[in-house]
């Protein structure tokens, strides 16, 4: 610790969207606490830090750091490894850096891909000259470098060890609120901090637990997109056609869309014990489906779920929304010209 | 294509059709394909689809899933479960890039020997069409070239890292 004694925090974005950093400061009043608490030690989002302040630090100078976002680019992974090396504790923070969520989608493209449709193909693109971006570039003045952009993107512990995991899109503010005040605790008084890798601010049931929507059993001959009908109140949205994860998606949020009428997106991630959150989504939407008449012909069965499963548009991207980094197969395969 | 590739299938047969057909099809000396690994599970309802993934991601150029035919499986609807799944994972894979043929469902009751042997047969045939997947390699990249490039960026950052400290 620094010479006043408090112990250091730092906040770090790589590929995100800044809502984390914004579900810290949504924790209210509490916030004054953290000031009071903690000294800010590195923290773009509000304060004025430079990469060259955190490498000056001592290693392990960081009490706590907070990392959010996902490894999309050779930035994020330096960022990665230079705040492992500086702090005691590492987090994950929110889904991004825990399981990939919304960038690791470009895992189901290629960069390639990626980059056309971003600097090309965008319909609002003005790009005569089809400039890319380049990693490196020479003016007269000399080589110019930009961070190189990674064909897969990666959770944060696919590069760096990880102490802690917070779950969320970002994670709700009460369970925030609950483990800076276990970090304070463990920090100023001694008391234990839970075992190294666990997923903490979260439950470890499903979704549909904390979900007060009444379930009945029903099946269903077609899903539906969620500006297609307006649900019934009070009823489960599955058993109303409409994707919800809520049955394989970690508790902690309080169930908070499905009671106003959108269905669970995942963002709390897999449930304990399950590698794959994607397969086990698939099989929980899969059990909705109304499977006819017995005895029905087997290409008649084959017909009617066929059908049923034609209404998801996007599998993948709905079952993987949040943890394509973490999944089994962690990508899509775009090599298939390469055919040994 | 090679003509030595072989490639490995992996079976998950339910106990109570296919294990007992593919029990029938060595018993009957019924010559087919030795591609298929086979695994036996209670239903093929106890297939999770993460069983399937976990194949491909370890290497195999395919998987079989088989089971007893609708109206027939030991446990009443445990099949129904697996069809439901099935036609929902192999969407997806499509949107991951791994060819149809590459997880086949198959209904075998317990006299179906044959029908088993020439499933198997057919989908040896299909997937040597097709070529190995051998996703660490292929998709990965584990096999040292580096996917990312992460090799080069982590030799080029560790002297910078130096100078700054
Ligand atoms: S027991 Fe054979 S499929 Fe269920």
């Amino acid at each position: 610790m620094s010479v006043n004694g408090k112990p250091k925090l730092a906040m770090y974005w790589a590929a995100a969207c800044g809502g984390c950093e914004i579900s810290v400061l949504n924790i209210g009043e509490h916030i004054l606490t953290v000031d009071e608490v903690f000294d800010l030690a590195f923290f773009p989002c509000i304060a004025d830090f430079k990469t060259v302040d955190v490498r000056g630090y001592p290693d392990g100078y960081i009490d706590v750091c907070l990392f959010n976002g996902a490894i999309r680019n050779s930035e994020n992974e330096e960022m990665a490894r230079l705040l492992r090396k500086k702090s005691k504790i590492l987090v994950a923070y929110g889904s991004c850096a825990y399981e990939g969520c919304i960038p690791a989608l470009a895992n189901l493209t290629s960069k390639e891909a990626t980059l056309e449709t971003v600097f090309l193909n965008n319909p609002t693109i003005d790009n005569p000259d089809r400039v890319l971006p380049q990693p490196a570039y020479s003016v007269p003045e000399g080589e110019l470098e930009i961070p190189e952009f990674y064909h897969t993107v990666k959770a944060l512990d696919q590069v760096v060890d990880v102490d802690y995991y917070i779950p969320g899109c970002p994670p709700e503010p009460h369970q925030v609120w609950a483990v800076l005040q276990v970090v304070v605790a463990a920090l100023l008084d001694g008391a234990p901090l839970p075992p190294k890798g666990s997923i903490v601010g979260a439950g470890d049931v499903a979704v549909c637990e904390e979900c007060p929507l009444e379930k009945r059993e029903k099946t269903i001959t077609r899903f539906y997109r969620p500006y297609e009908i307006t649900p019934q109140p009070g009823l489960c949205l599955l058993e109303q056609g409409l994707v919800c994860l809520g049955p394989a998606t970690r508790s902690g949020c309080g169930a908070l869309c499905p009671q106003v009428g959108m269905g669970c997106r995942g963002c709390y991630g897999p449930l304990p014990g399950v590698e794959d959150q994607g397969a086990k989504m698939l099989s929980a939407i899969a059990s909705v489906i109304d499977a006819g008449e017995a005895g029905m012909e087997e290409a008649e069965l084959d017909r009617v779920i066929e059908e049923a499963v034609a209404t998801i548009p996007d599998p993948a991207g709905t079952f993987y929304r949040f943890s394509m980094a973490h999944s089994i197969l962690r990508r899509a395969n775009d090599s298939q010209s390469d055919k040994v | 294509m090679t003509e030595s590739f072989e490639p490995v299938i992996v079976g998950f047969l339910c106990n109570w059709c296919s294990y007992r057909a593919a029990d029938l099809a060595g018993t009957a000396r019924i010559h087919y394909a030795p591609n298929m690994r086979p695994i036996r599970v209670m239903c093929s309802g106890r297939v999770d689809p993460q069983f399937v993934l976990k194949a491909l991601r370890e290497g195999a150029d395919g998987v079989m899933i088989a089971g007893c035919h609708p109206g027939e499986c030991h446990y009443v609807n445990g099949n129904i479960k697996t069809l439901r799944r099935y036609h929902l994972l192999k969407r997806m894979l499509k949107q991951l890039g791994v060819e149809e043929e590459r997880v086949q469902l198959v209904w075998a009751s317990a006299s179906e020997g044959k029908q088993l042997a020439e499933a198997v047969d057919r989908m040896t045939e299909q997937l040597r069409a097709l070529g190995p997947l051998r996703w660490p390699e292929r998709v990965l990249g584990e096999d040292g070239r580096g996917a990312n490039g992460h090799e080069a960026f982590v030799s080029a950052i560790e002297p910078r890292e130096e100078v700054a400290a």
